[in-house]
């Protein structure tokens, strides 16, 4: 097994702002979520991930344009979330630069949406995400929207199996009990969905603990998303995947390439 | 001058930004005589391998690919880019094989692993003599795909890597070189990649 685990931060936009976690980098515009990008991408992250919390329909023209921005500078994959509901929203973000796209509250109100997407441009553009939560459906978490507040009686692990059969690529998992709380991912929600999915997991929520990263790993995931340990600048980058190595996982050192 | 074929397929903002990165000035077109004259030619490609083959046989792509190889000029394929170069492809596209452009022989099939896609950053093989991987080699680039070239002929430099299965990451001649990862998102390795490429035009 050759494939490096992608370590991958997460930035909140609104209206082109990063709107969380400003606040350690010695930046020049703190809340530009371009340079942001690009001081992650210098650190060795293996990918970047945007979610738009932004409201409005003038700010989403302001998300294509960060988009823009960012995929000028960081050679590195970038996946935008939040507010998609057309495979047209889609193709304008790939257009402006995006690699992926994923997908939330807008598949589980129209699931086709997934078909659309996976039909028009493959599945490798297509990230699920799921906002995961312990419940009382059939295999004890059940899909959660607003941010966790809002259950949807859903299964998680039958809306993961119905989302791969729909065309999706990779798995978003963000696990809404852990989200914020920096007391590590949920292992057990890993273990399950890693069972039953044939695409790449990526770990999301909780991670605050280097150890959390490796034992993300062993309990199946593919990569790991973190937000608020990167952007409160509790670890850096480099920092957590030099602890990786240490332990024997495998990631990807960015530091060997110098210009000639 | 660089010349990125559009044939509606893919992130081709993200090709030319990585492009610029060498000395060459670098024009997206769809125009048959540019692509023809360009010093270097950028075939990229995403999606099912039958909708890249309807896209780039509805500007000539393939007539415009063969005559470059004939004049001596350089091609290189990105992803669905480089698998359209071989035989065909098992990817079914509306209930039919897709068949490609021949130029390497082989046929693209899906990979035989638990996690498919393989997406990420993966380490290659390749042979002593690679002018694409001149002082890379064991760097880590960035894969997504479904399906793979397993196999081809002894006229190509052939790079490998491995997930799953062995598969075709690279292959080059005097004219036609492609990768199946993506150069132009695997960070500093991979527009070193570009620039051994274009250094060579």
């Amino acid at each position: 097994m050759t494939l490096a685990t992608r370590v991958i931060p997460c930035l909140d936009v609104s209206a082109g702002r990063v709107v969380k976690g400003i606040n350690f980098l010695n930046l020049i515009d703190a809340g530009d979520p371009v340079e942001m990008a690009r001081i992650y991408f210098e650190e060795g992250a293996d990918e970047l991930t945007f979610l738009d919390i932004t409201a409005s329909s003038e700010g989403r023209s302001t998300t294509l344009d960060v988009v823009r921005r960012t995929a000028d500078q960081v050679f590195i994959p970038l996946t935008v979330g939040g507010g998609i509901s057309s495979s047209d929203d889609v193709n304008q973000l790939l257009r402006a630069g995006a690699d992926k796209v994923s997908v939330n509250t807008a598949a589980i109100k129209n699931p086709t949406l997934l078909n659309d997407i996976s039909e028009r441009f493959g599945n490798q553009v297509l990230v699920i995400s799921i906002d995961a939560k312990r419940g009382r459906t059939a295999s004890g978490f059940e899909v959660t929207t607003h941010g966790g507040r809002t259950n949807t009686g859903i299964d998680a692990l039958s809306w993961i199996e119905e989302s791969i059969a729909r065309g999706v690529g990779e798995i978003l998992l963000n696990s809404m009990d852990m989200d914020g709380t920096r007391a590590g991912y949920d292992l057990e929600l890993i273990r399950k969905v890693r069972e039953i999915s044939s695409v790449p997991v990526i770990a999301s929520g909780g991670a605050g603990d280097l150890d959390d990263f490796g034992r993300a790993i062993e309990s199946g995931a593919d990569a790991l998303l973190a937000a608020s340990v990167f952007h409160f600048g509790i670890y850096r980058i480099a920092e957590i995947k030099r602890d990786l190595a240490r332990k024997g996982f495998v990631v990807r050192d960015n530091n060997s390439i110098r210009e000639n | 001058m660089i010349a990125i074929l559009d044939y509606g397929s893919g992130n081709l903002r993200s090709a030319q930004r990585a492009c610029e990165e060498t000395s060459h000035e670098v024009v997206i077109t769809s125009d048959a005589e540019v692509a023809l004259k360009a010093d270097g030619l950028v075939v990229p490609g995403v999606g099912a391998f039958g909708a890249c083959m309807e896209g780039l046989l509805s500007i000539n792509g393939d007539e415009i690919i063969r005559a470059r190889a004939q004049a001596k000029r350089k091609t290189l394929g990105i992803c669905v880019g480089m698998q359209i170069l071989f035989d065909e492809s098992e990817e079914s596209y509306k209930n039919r094989t897709p068949q490609g452009l021949g130029i390497a022989p082989g046929k693209v099939v899906k990979i035989d692993a638990p996690v498919v896609p393989h997406i990420g950053w993966n380490t290659v093989e390749s042979p002593e003599g690679s002018t694409l991987f001149k002082g890379i080699e064991s760097e880590r680039f960035y894969f997504v795909h479904s399906y793979a070239a397993l196999s081809t002929s002894t006229e190509y430099t052939t790079t490998t890597a491995s997930y799953g299965q062995e598969f075709i990451a690279a292959i080059e001649s005097t004219t036609v070189s492609a990768v199946q990862f993506h150069p132009e998102k695997s960070g500093a390795a991979g527009l070193r990649l570009i620039k051994n490429w274009a250094n060579s035009l």
